[in-house]
């Protein structure tokens, strides 16, 4: 009986001493987006928990962050030139396309995490897009997926920095994630992946709620649940507008 | 100091927006144009969604022709029957137009529709007033030469035929219409109040006298940009209230002073420089469509 416990032991004891977890926590979990925003930064921070000291010999440590904003389904659309002049021909639907995108990590990606991890967890800029369905996955359609991450990357809506991550004595690391100006609002997933040895080890995710507040709140939702009065104000704004500047031009004449 | 548009979900700099409404507006007055069809693309350009541009810009032009419309109230160059007629088919127009523009874009060819109605519509309207303002300038130079006599041509001999007193005339209603409709058309399509077009269809085609023309132009640009505006707003939600009234403080101050500059400059000389204004818009608008973009590829909204 007693033998039988101890060789269970052993057999476990390897995976528990292995075992790691990731302990995470955000500056702020919600993002408001106000008249005068003009971007922000959400500070990410944790702490890797451990059941039992290091086991010596074991791989470097690494840390990668992936904040992304809700999957959408986008048309592309792609330019050809027909009768001298370049116009919209193709179209294709790409689906589960983050509408933001940003991966920070301590290093270079590829030298952190196997390939096949990557894909799965869709990190990185090359799977932010995530893969299309078998049905319609030509390479036509990748090359669509593709031009979504190209076009964002160029909006500053997807972005990867490599390195940026401060991992301290394998234990503490934080990293400063930047929310651009051109930020829409949904629902943002914070995704933190604890690696060792090119494999994910532990992971931890948090909300991130981005909302309009304030007169941006109040006017995008009157636009949309009221838009008649919404068009009438705007209209009442614009007759009120050029009313008082020729009023204050005809005084200023005299 | 920048600001968060919460339509087009974009943020701009404030001054940027206040500094462009004051130069369209500027332009706006000297040459008695709404300036629509150098704002919206510019908007377009610094990154506001298409949509969302010639949506707003409808409702600057309200603003912007209401503060026209006014001074011209005061010296009486408004054809208040003229333009309520031009308005009925500007309505009709409109509401084709928002069709089209919302079925144009469900398949993804608004940009291009936009684009080449600009081209059409500018090159040849650019080129007529240059070729026609170099000629009044000319003809300046020769004294005793008058412009010819206005003609009678094939729309007098239509019927329902009404009189306007303001204008002078006494001409069929359907012109009017026609040319209300397609002036409609193009507003709801490219965001503009179509003075640029609907000027020299009242003095060519319909014969209308030059001092009245800008002031009824005006007077139905009001009416039908209004309509066009609440038209996107309901069925688009493309208005942004915030860019709007950024864009119209700067606007109408802009046109105030434009118009006092406008008095000083000779009309030929006005118009010239306008039908450059116009070529050069058109200009670089064609070579958008003609040079390969560096980026062929463009994201939309959502699916079906």
């Amino acid at each position: 009986m007693f033998r039988i416990l101890i060789a269970a032991l052993i057999l476990i004891a390897p995976s528990l001493m292995a075992q790691e977890a990731v302990v995470v926590d955000l500056s702020q979990n919600r993002v408001e987006i106000t008249a005068t925003y003009s971007g922000s930064n959400i500070f990410v921070f944790g702490a890797v928990k451990r059941e039992a000291p290091l086991p010596t010999g074991t791989g470097t440590l690494d840390v990668a962050v992936v904040v992304e904003g809700p999957l959408e389904t986008v048309t592309v659309r792609k330019k050809e030139k027909r009768l001298g002049i370049w116009v919209n021909t193709d179209s294709v639907e790409v689906h589960e396309a983050p509408s933001f995108f940003t991966i920070a990590t301590t290093r270079p990606l590829k030298e952190m995490l196997n390939e096949g991890d990557l894909r799965d967890y869709s990190i990185g800029l090359d799977y932010a897009v995530r893969p299309q369905s078998p049905a319609d996955a030509d390479e036509n359609i990748e090359s669509f997926a593709q031009a979504v991450s190209r076009i964002r990357q160029d909006d500053g809506l997807f972005s990867q920095r490599e390195g940026i991550v401060n991992l301290t004595e394998e234990t503490l690391f934080e990293a400063d994630i930047l929310l651009p100006a051109n930020l829409v609002e949904g629902d943002y997933t914070a995704r933190i992946y604890l690696i060792r040895d090119k494999n994910i080890v532990s992971d931890a995710s948090v909300a991130i709620t981005v909302r309009k507040a304030g007169l941006e709140a109040w006017l995008y939702n009157l636009a949309h649940e009221n838009a008649l009065i919404y068009g009438l104000l705007s209209l009442f704004v614009a007759l009120a507008a050029g009313y008082g500047a020729s009023e204050i031009f005809r005084r200023l004449r005299r | 100091m920048q600001i968060y548009l919460p339509i087009a979900e974009v943020s701009v700099n404030m001054f940027v927006l206040l500094g462009l409404g004051g130069i369209v507006g500027m332009l706006s007055g000297i040459f008695g144009v709404g300036g629509g069809f150098l704002m919206t693309p510019i908007l377009i350009m610094i990154g506001i969604p298409p949509a969302v541009a010639v949506a707003t810009e409808a409702n600057q032009i309200v603003a912007s022709s209401f503060s026209g419309v006014l001074a011209h109230f005061k010296r009486r160059t408004v054809d208040i029957k003229m333009g309520l007629i031009l308005m009925l088919g500007g309505i009709a127009g409109a509401t084709l137009g928002v069709q089209i523009f919302k079925y144009l874009k469900s398949i993804g060819q608004v940009e291009l529709l936009v684009t080449l109605s600009y081209v059409i519509f500018l090159g040849l309207v650019g080129s007529m007033m240059f070729v026609e303002s170099l000629n009044a300038i000319r003809r300046a130079g020769k004294p005793g030469v008058l412009p010819k006599k206005k003609r009678h041509n094939w729309i007098h001999g239509l019927p329902f035929k009404t009189r306007f007193r303001t204008s002078g005339l006494y001409i069929s209603v359907i012109p009017p219409i026609l040319v209300g409709v397609a002036v409609g058309i193009l507003a709801a399509i490219m965001g503009v109040g179509g003075g640029f077009i609907m000027v020299p269809a009242m003095i060519y085609m319909l014969g209308m006298p030059t001092k009245v023309v800008v002031g009824t132009s005006l007077f139905q640009i009001i009416f039908v940009t209004a309509y066009t505006t609440l038209s996107h707003a309901m069925q688009n939600f493309t208005v942004d209230a915030i860019l709007a009234l950024l864009l119209l403080i700067g606007g109408v101050i802009g046109a105030q002073i434009g118009a006092r500059i406008g008095v000083k400059l000779k009309a030929e000389q006005l118009r010239i420089l306008l039908a450059i204004m116009v070529l050069i818009m058109c200009g670089k608008l064609a070579l958008d469509l003609l040079l390969m973009p560096s980026e062929l590829f463009s994201i939309g909204e959502g699916g079906e």
